[in-house]
């Protein structure tokens, strides 16, 4: 009797053992996995930044080029360069990618900005003699290059992002997820509006 | 996966996508616009440039993208091909949708600094537009790819041609195999079995080198960032 007792307890233990190494085996996998994906979400969020960073760094020269020619248009000008200055104030952390509103935010200013940008190339198009500019044709290409990075990045992030999410919400990662700290981060999603070419009043 | 595709498609709205071709050849023509001697003549061009840079730079022209952004296809099918090395990312596609008189130069990640969208914006205005408004499409296409080529010829060399890191690369293998001939004759009576089968690994890892450079295209691997400039004619 005092045997059969003692084998019942130590079978129990060590089902025990076996299951609290498998968790930890488990959570090992797990938690390597989820270093690796935000890794990644974080390496692809600092190319979507350099990439904003890069249009924003042209925005001056083009304004000057622009306004050499189209010195009337200082409304446009102006809501492109004040678009910019909103932009570099805001500061970006890695932080932004876990908060919903400031990730918000981050992407409205900078829909505020293709906005402007757009609008005056729009405007642009009134001027013959500025679009046979060489010089501005260049700088248009770039910034064309640079939206059409700053897609391509965006894609790619999302994507990662994408990844993220969904592994840390399935189980049995969410456990581990919820235990490790890793929350939801946030998407880009397109601006409304975002495809249809803005008008431009020439009253 | 399934759900990274279905975002995918999903972040596309806008149209059908056209399909995506594996390039084989370095000049691809799917419309019939070219003769054959002039598919022939680029492609040896192109071929000739890659194994004496190991700069990748494909032609693609197709019909009609469809209404697809010009600049989501070319970065696909740059992509899918892998055109490039994986190690310099030095790859560049120049893609004509002749239908919808539109084009593009798609630059790999390594390229841009040698071709700037500003570069590839005026290579598309002023060496390829105007011989495409006149149709002819030969000349248009050669004049692009010379300039391609003047602007990134100079960014890479392949490496047997750099003869300072030459040296070493040559011994090691070298040594390498004296080590297995001493191996294989000291151990012939024992494991000569053995040392068979060490050799048969040893010559299907150097088979593996030297594929991919004969016969038609194929990608080494390279990725792109979107950079480029697109035109219009």
């Amino acid at each position: 009797m005092k045997n059969k007792g003692l084998i019942v307890t130590l079978s129990i233990v060590g089902i025990i053992v076996l299951f609290v190494i498998i968790m930890v085996v488990w959570g090992i996998g797990s938690y390597n996995n989820l270093v690796t994906l935000n890794e990644t979400v974080e390496q692809n969020w600092s190319q979507v930044e350099n990439q904003y960073q890069r249009r924003a760094d042209l925005i001056p020269n083009l304004v000057n080029t622009v306004k050499g020619y189209a010195e009337f248009e200082r409304g446009v000008l102006t809501d492109v360069t004040e678009a910019r200055a909103r932009v570099s104030q805001f500061n970006v952390t890695p932080e932004v990618l876990n908060d919903p509103q400031a990730f918000q935010r981050f992407q409205q200013l900078q829909g505020e900005l293709s906005g402007a940008l757009s609008r005056l190339l729009v405007t642009v198009e009134n001027y013959p003699t500025l679009k046979a500019n060489e010089n501005f044709l260049q700088l248009q290409a770039q910034l064309e290059g640079t939206e059409n990075r700053i897609s391509v990045e965006r894609r790619n992030f999302n994507q990662s992002v994408q990844q993220y999410n969904t592994t840390i919400k399935r189980f049995p990662n969410s456990i581990f997820a919820g235990l490790f700290g890793f929350s939801e981060k946030q998407y880009f999603t397109s601006t409304p509006g975002a495809e249809t070419p803005p008008k431009v009043d020439f009253n | 996966m399934k759900i990274i595709c279905l975002f995918v498609i999903l972040s596309f709205p806008l149209s059908a996508q056209p399909e995506v071709p594996l390039l084989k050849q370095w000049a691809n023509d799917f419309t019939g616009t070219l003769n054959k001697s002039q598919l022939e003549t680029l492609n040896f061009r192109l071929k000739t440039f890659e194994d004496s840079t190991s700069n990748q730079l494909v032609m693609l022209m197709i019909a009609s993208l469809d209404d697809y952004p010009v600049e989501y296809y070319s970065h696909e099918v740059a992509q899918k091909n892998k055109i490039g090395t994986g190690e310099n990312d030095n790859g560049a596609l120049l893609l004509i949708a002749k239908n919808d008189k539109k084009l593009r130069i798609e630059v790999g990640y390594g390229l841009e600094g040698a071709l700037p969208d500003a570069l590839a914006s005026s290579i598309i205005r002023n060496e390829i537009v105007p011989h495409f408004k006149k149709e002819n499409f030969y000349e248009g296409i050669t004049e692009g790819i010379n300039a391609i080529i003047s602007a990134i010829g100079g960014e890479y060399k392949v490496k047997r041609d750099n003869s300072t890191d030459d040296e070493r690369p040559q011994i090691i293998p070298i040594i390498f195999m004296i080590l297995i001939g001493l191996f294989m004759f000291f151990f012939r009576g024992r494991g000569g079995r053995r040392s068979g089968i060490f050799l048969g690994g040893l010559g299907g890892g150097r088979g593996g080198f030297s594929s991919g450079g004969f016969g038609g295209f194929s990608g080494g691997g390279g990725s792109f960032g979107g950079g480029g400039a697109s035109g219009s004619w």
